[in-house]
């Protein structure tokens, strides 16, 4: 398509949302005036259009295909004949299966605990130091880059040649010129998992990085002054009172990067697809979903499976918002 | 100035190594989309800031170029089709010994022709009979490449590779599935906010629990959905209306949450003076609530239009894979498989992909930073 067509297709898509508020509420303040003031029927109706288009969405959207997911997950492959655990039986016999479970709870075990532990100690240094804040941008840089890009950017650094041959992959170069034999990094079984995470790791160390430099200007200052003058050492400082201080943050953003690595996709399907016992519950999902025609059952179960991994979280959240809705 | 402490010079050196390993990466990316990509095959990319030694192979001009001078046929011309830059050292003339000569010594072929080979690659062939061959022969050189970057890799992905349009689809699908929920959400946020109805701490409830689900969850139902509805009408289930709602459907819970979170901050006098003054909750939203909101609808404008513009998965499932509806991440995924060996081709598309969102990043740094922080710390 051209720019111009394009461009029209955009602007109608937008203008019409901008135009159903403006009319709807232009047309509901114009029968106001007409008609007798009935406050409680224009206030509903008022209602109903500010809630209206969100709720459908979200019906559509969320609400409705979750359920319609988890029905599905006892369904054949076309959705129509009732199987019972067929598909729950089915991927527990699975080899992939199982192999994406346990990749996926290496990915959960590692990718937080490294991103948070990394932006933890940075967030400390670059504080520190006057050109902090340009590390802080840099560092926080592949948090805009797509999982795609960040792919490639890898895929390059672990490009392998053969042992005669000039590498052009910077791993395998500082690998050879430390002695070592070059190595085709993500064909390694086991190992291979490692050097997908650090990608997700890259970007979203980011992340923690500028949500706990935010919480760092919380402390307060004359608790850190107290302890220096007290003698504390830098370190002593950051293990009991940096830590502490900021569990609550801790804990917020490993929510975030477990969610996000639940799901994780993108790098798996573009690096290896799978391939070399990479496998993960997401990719496998998707594989399931076009495979042979799609089989939307074995699809069903295995996003299922992520969904289960979430809802401790899911709870948490709702918590933690009971808890604030009370104050 | 403080004082150089050990402590103080040890976290300066750590950080510098945090910053060099997370730069690197991209850095070499960059620089490999400006080289040359004969030499990006195989050299590495941190070669390119030097001189480098490389040997290659050229041929001779054939038997159209002679010249007669005297008693002897000549052809002279230069090995390298454009000036690169390039000096050769040594030169040779069969496989065997690459660099058997000078350069400026003068080589004799079997068949008792000579040429002599000068560093700029400039050469003269000479022969005593006439050349009868229309193909010349082959010269082995060992050359001094100095530094030479190029844009040639950007036309190439931009106009031959498909990426320019890619990188248009992008845009169409990106910004109205920024617009959309910002537009649809801001309404739903202000009625969550100050609208009293019944059924709204649950709907409040919907919204935090729906952050969480993930997309996959989703994906099966609503692609089942486009496809009755494309059948019923007749028409394509793979749309841009169709990836913008759907972005819309994903993006909805975030947008709406941390809109909410903002909107809550507001003071309540000043909403509740405007209704007393008989303003309805319609001109209190667009007079009052929107402009005080336009520093967070940036944030989310830039999380959300990031989001879109670097997701795969549901421009994979929502859209087709013509060239009229792929998007950049999908055309770059689909470059990895078709070219992974093109590195040149690679490269300069992730870099392509790359330019908005850096973009975005450099001048909104604060708002995208704003936003991240305000969705975690609160949520």
């Amino acid at each position: 398509m051209s720019i111009f067509s394009l461009a029209i297709t955009v602007l109608v898509g937008v203008l019409f949302f901008v135009l159903f508020f403006h009319l709807s509420n232009f047309l509901l303040d114009y029968f106001r005036v007409k008609a007798s003031k009935n406050f409680a029927f224009e206030n509903s109706v008022r209602v109903i259009i500010f809630i209206a288009p969100a709720f459908i969405v979200l019906f559509v959207f969320i609400i409705y295909p979750v359920f319609e997911t988890i029905r599905l997950s006892f369904y054949d492959k076309v959705g129509e004949n009732f199987v019972g655990l067929f598909n729950y039986t089915w991927a527990i016999n699975d080899p992939d299966f199982r192999r994406s479970i346990i990749n996926n709870l290496g990915w959960l075990i590692v990718v937080p605990t490294l991103s948070t532990f990394f932006g933890l100690v940075i967030a400390n240094l670059a504080d520190r130091i006057w050109w902090g804040s340009i590390a802080k941008s840099i560092i926080f840089m592949p948090m805009a880059i797509s999982f795609v890009g960040a792919g490639v950017i890898w895929k390059f650094m672990y490009d392998y040649r053969g042992p005669g041959d000039q590498q052009i992959g910077l791993l395998n170069a500082i690998a050879v010129a430390l002695g070592f034999e070059p190595q085709a990094w993500l064909t390694i079984p086991i190992w291979n998992n490692l050097f997908l995470m650090a990608i997700m790791i890259w970007i979203q160390t980011g992340l923690a990085l500028v949500i706990f430099s935010a919480a760092l200007r919380s402390i307060p200052i004359e608790t850190l002054d107290a302890a220096r003058i007290d003698g504390a050492s830098e370190l002593k400082i950051f293990w009991s009172i940096i830590i502490p201080y900021l569990e609550q943050t801790i804990l917020v953003i490993w929510t975030i990067i477990t969610i996000l690595v639940l799901k994780v996709f993108d790098i798996i399907y573009a690096m290896t697809n799978g391939q070399w016992q990479t496998e993960v519950l997401a990719n496998l999902m998707y594989d399931w979903m076009f495979r042979g025609g799609g089989d939307s059952g074995r699809g069903s179960v295995l996003a299922f499976c992520i969904l289960i991994g979430v809802i401790p979280i899911l709870a948490w959240n709702l918590y933690r918002h009971k808890q604030e809705q009370k104050v | 100035m403080k004082k150089l402490t050990f402590t103080s010079v040890f976290s300066q050196l750590l950080l510098l190594l945090f910053v060099i390993a997370w730069i690197v990466p991209t850095f070499g990316l960059f620089i490999s989309s400006l080289r040359d990509k004969d030499v990006l095959a195989i050299s590495g990319w941190w070669t390119s800031f030097t001189t480098t030694e490389v040997n290659e192979i050229y041929r001779t001009k054939g038997k159209e170029d002679q010249i007669k001078e005297g008693d002897y046929y000549f052809i002279k011309s230069n090995l390298f089709d454009e000036n690169q830059g390039k000096e050769i050292y040594r030169f040779g003339i069969t496989s065997k010994n690459i660099d058997e000569y000078e350069v400026g010594e003068t080589a004799l072929f079997k068949d008792e022709t000579e040429i002599t080979v000068f560093e700029n690659g400039d050469y003269v062939w000479k022969s005593r009979e006439e050349f009868k061959k229309k193909k010349g022969k082959r010269i082995f050189v060992s050359a001094k490449s100095p530094p030479s970057f190029t844009f040639d890799n950007y036309k190439e992905v931009l106009l031959k590779e498909g990426l320019g349009q890619a990188f248009l689809n992008t845009f169409a699908v990106a910004l109205p599935a920024t617009l959309i929920p910002l537009i649809i959400c801001s309404y739903f946020a202000y009625a969550l906010t100050w609208m009293k109805f019944y059924g709204r701490d649950l709907l409040l409830a919907t919204i935090i629990a729906s952050l969480v689900v993930p997309l996959q969850m989703c994906l099966i139902p609503v692609l089942t959905i486009y496809n009755d509805f494309g059948a019923l009408f007749g028409v394509s289930a793979k749309s841009y209306p169709g990836i913008w709602m759907a972005h819309t459907g994903f993006g909805l819970a975030s947008t709406t949450f941390l809109l909410w979170n903002f909107l809550k901050t507001l003071p309540s006098e000043m909403i509740e003076a405007a209704r007393v003054d008989g303003a309805t909750h319609y001109d209190t939203f667009i007079k009052i609530v929107v402009p005080l909101s336009i520093p967070s609808f940036a944030s989310i404008f830039i999380l959300q239009f990031l989001w879109v513009w670097n997701d795969l998965l549901v421009g994979l499932v929502f859209l087709d894979k013509h060239p009229s509806e792929i998007i950049l991440t999908a055309k770059l995924k689909e470059l990895l498989g078709s070219r992974g060996e093109n590195w040149e081709i690679l490269t300069t598309g992730a870099f392509v992909s790359m330019t908005v969102p850096l973009f975005i990043f450099f001048s909104l740094q604060r708002y995208f930073i704003r936003g991240l922080v305000a969705g975690s710390v609160k949520g």
